[in-house]
């Protein structure tokens, strides 16, 4: 893809200021959303060329954010909320899964919930608690949601978009380590996004193993094919960027080919994301199989004081050392 | 006043009135709401107990314009609507311990504060109600029969909200509090108030209980409506009692003192006195309507009957309590203030029940006859896009159950 390079965090604001052009509906909440432009600064200068009542700073209460945003949806609006980190969505959790989630089906299809619901996510950046965790499997479990997450500039931008125009509700991961990376973004182009918002990528092909990844995790996957390629074995890697619903199509055709899987999120495995895609993959793929398929992620605790991240969180030698083991069978 | 000085307050008017015998347990909120009898200087009260006008006073005189504006016919549609609500309810609770519903929330009691507030609310405004707010729904003119699906267990609602402005009922306490404060939001960002123009400008009537004031969302409601100046009116029905729990398990001071505390006005208001829940509520909502932002409204009434069928009240609360409230019936009150004013006759008054009983029938028929649903129907209307997973569990189940009726074609 050509075009401007920007990091992922301006390029998820060049996509919600084209988002909010083509669509006077298109509003922004959130707790310091407006002249700061959020914690991270996505929304940047977007209240300054829309106004306040376009990008509106609330009362720092999470679930009057994301509950108010359920009646501007009802009123036509189409509301792209920011909860500020990760573990402050707890608040929220109870309107999320209770009313966000069920509005369409328990009206027998007369409501429609056009919100968009922004949650930073993921550790790597040095924080106190609270401020890192991975919590897609929640939403991901909640039927009546969809959950997609970016991993680059491009996506950023694009994905943003398409999450805004979705009728349906959507909740929309950030890696937050990731925001200051550049890519080519593609936004100098008219034309459409290369992928639908519920596609995977194929990032890199391979035919030794396929890495299963999403997130802040995409680039160190690709980094760890690299290394693995110095060595002769050669994995594919798949961004999975939707996570409700998942791309099984893309999943089984790589696994079908490569024989071999290892799943790898930063959230605990223990009932995480890794287990569903797993199980899908025994499922589809049992005679395909050379390998079990493993999974790469955080230990199963609470997230640990930001000096035992790095211990925490998947890096690339853990990824290649579970690419050994899969190899080794 | 410091926080002992409003604890100290309460316990002192815990003193007197109702006492308990020893073995009922909690304290009734009768002790806890002692002093709003109907001679409370606070309580917005129009008609006593046995349908006499009271005088204007300090309390009531900001709304006395609007009741004195009432004509007989009003005062007809509110008694019809009084009569009409208690018979649907009626119906309800009968067709639930009959088999037909699995559960029926009943308003018994609640029928004032629910035609006063839903009579008071024009066609572009909306309502966002719990699960008990029947009344509300018959006056913004929702069928009955909608109702009665989510009870029967063949949907979680159905019916269209935009219809007649009254959106789905809210199981979750609270949540539908801050449904209605962002579609204040909305009403307010598309400059749908405060233009002067009767037919355009709107507003939103949220409602809860009394145990709903405990939550965060309901909370968080009022620090929104109020920091937005959205035009909200939070209509709290204070029917004293959250499942068992009494008003004293709930606050120290009374909800409608609290509005002030997030920065707009609260008006107690006699729940059971149909014209001051009229007149209460449509002041509040033409203030609203005018941009003058929300307003608390507590409507001081009482719940007659069990929570749902699913409880029995006599394990909390004393029948001696249940009497003293079945003397301030919203329906014998309206009925004794129009014979006295000559508002209405003895035919007027019969042929509002013959009316009631046709309307029970009504619903009990549509009850009976309502159909499953469909079994495919279950995957429809998840989601608006395409859904792969949803789509090929469809199939799975299609395709399950096809396999049982090829079994019987051969059978």
């Amino acid at each position: 893809m050509s075009g401007t390079r920007l990091s992922l965090a301006k390029g998820l604001n060049a996509g919600l200021r084209r988002a909010m052009d083509k669509d006077p509906k298109v509003v922004l909440m959130g707790q310091d959303v407006g002249k700061l432009g959020g914690v991270f600064r996505i929304t940047e200068g977007l209240q300054k060329d829309f106004g306040d009542h376009r990008v509106m700073d609330t009362p720092l209460a999470e679930s009057g954010i994301v509950g108010s945003a359920i009646g501007l949806a009802l009123r036509g609006y189409r509301p792209v909320v920011e909860i500020q980190f990760d573990g402050f969505v707890y608040p929220a959790f109870d309107q999320i899964v209770s009313q966000v989630a069920k509005m369409h089906a328990r009206s027998l299809g007369h409501l429609k919930l056009p919100m968009v619901i922004r949650i930073p996510c993921g550790g790597g950046i040095g924080a106190v608690e609270h401020h890192s965790e991975s919590n897609e499997a929640y939403f991901a479990h909640t039927a009546g949601l969809r959950v997609v997450t970016c991993s680059n500039a491009a996506d950023g931008y694009w994905m943003i978009q398409q999450a805004i125009e979705s009728d349906d509700p959507v909740i929309f991961f950030e890696p937050k380590r990731r925001y200051h990376e550049r890519g080519e973004t593609g936004i100098d182009e008219e034309g459409a996004p290369e992928l639908g918002l519920y596609d995977a990528r194929v990032v890199r092909e391979g035919t030794d193993a396929t890495l299963l990844c999403y997130g802040p995790m995409v680039k160190t996957c690709r980094q760890a094919a690299e290394a693995a390629a110095e060595e002769g074995r050669n994995l594919e890697v798949i961004d999975l960027r939707t996570l409700s619903p998942l791309d099984l199509p893309t999943i089984m055709e790589s696994v079908k080919k490569t024989r071999r899987a290892v799943i790898v999120h930063e959230a605990q495995t223990f009932v995480g994301l890794g287990a569903e895609i797993a199980a899908r993959i025994q499922e589809e793929c049992f005679y395909h199989l050379e390998a079990p398929v493993l999974r790469v992620g955080g230990y199963n605790i609470p997230y640990p004081p930001s000096r035992f991240e790095e211990e925490f969180l998947p890096t690339l030698d853990r990824v290649l050392d579970a690419v050994d083991r899969s190899l080794a069978h | 006043m410091s926080d002992n000085e409003v604890a100290g307050h309460a316990r002192s008017r815990m003193e007197g009135a109702f006492q308990p015998s020893p073995e009922m347990g909690p304290t009734p909120p009768s002790q806890i709401y002692g002093h709003f009898s109907d001679e409370n200087p606070e309580m917005v009260q129009f008609v006593d107990a046995d349908g006499n006008r009271l005088e204007t006073n300090e309390t009531n005189a900001p709304y006395a314009k609007i009741v004195e504006e009432m004509t007989s016919e009003d005062a007809r549609i509110i008694y019809r609507d009084l009569v009409l609500v208690r018979r649907i309810d009626a119906e309800g609770f009968a067709l639930q311990r009959q088999g037909e519903l699995g559960l029926w929330p009943s308003l018994f009691g609640q029928e004032a504060a629910q035609v006063g507030a839903g009579r008071a609310l024009r066609e572009q405004d909306y309502a966002f109600p719990g699960y008990r707010e029947h009344g509300v729904a018959w006056c913004r003119g929702v069928p009955p029969e909608n109702l009665l699906g989510m009870f029967r267990g063949v949907n979680h609602g159905g019916w269209d909200s935009n219809e007649n402005n009254f959106h789905l009922y809210t199981i979750v306490i609270g949540n539908q509090m801050l449904h209605a404060t962002g579609y204040a939001m909305g009403i307010a960002a598309d400059g749908d108030m405060g233009t002067g123009d009767p037919d355009r400008d709107a507003a939103v009537m949220a409602f809860t209980g009394d145990g709903g004031t405990s939550q965060g969302d309901f909370n968080e409601a009022l620090v929104f409506a109020a920091v937005a100046n959205a035009p909200c009116v939070f209509f709290v029905q204070n029917n004293q009692w959250a499942i068992s729990e009494p008003n004293e398990k709930q606050f120290i001071i009374p909800p409608y003192q609290r509005a002030r505390g997030f920065g707009f006005p609260g008006v107690l208001v006699d729940g059971n006195d149909p014209l001051a829940t009229y007149a209460v509520a449509k002041d509040a909502l033409d203030k609203a309507r005018s941009g003058q932002g929300p307003t608390l409204i507590e409507a001081y009434t009482y719940r007659m009957g069990a929570h749902t069928t699913s409880d029995d009240p006599s394990k909390y609360r004393s029948s001696a309590e249940v009497e003293i409230w079945k003397e301030k019936d919203p329906i014998k009150r309206m009925r004794g203030f129009m014979t006295e004013r000559g508002h209405a006759d003895e035919e007027f008054f019969d042929a509002i029940d013959a009316e009631a009983d046709e309307i029970a029938a009504r619903v009990r028929k549509a009850c009976q006859e309502m159909p499953d649903p469909e079994l495919p129907t279950m995957f429809d209307q998840q989601y608006t896009e395409h859904h792969p997973l949803v789509e090929a569990e469809r199939e799975e189940f299609l395709a399950y159950h096809a396999g049982f009726a090829e079994e019987g074609d051969q059978a």
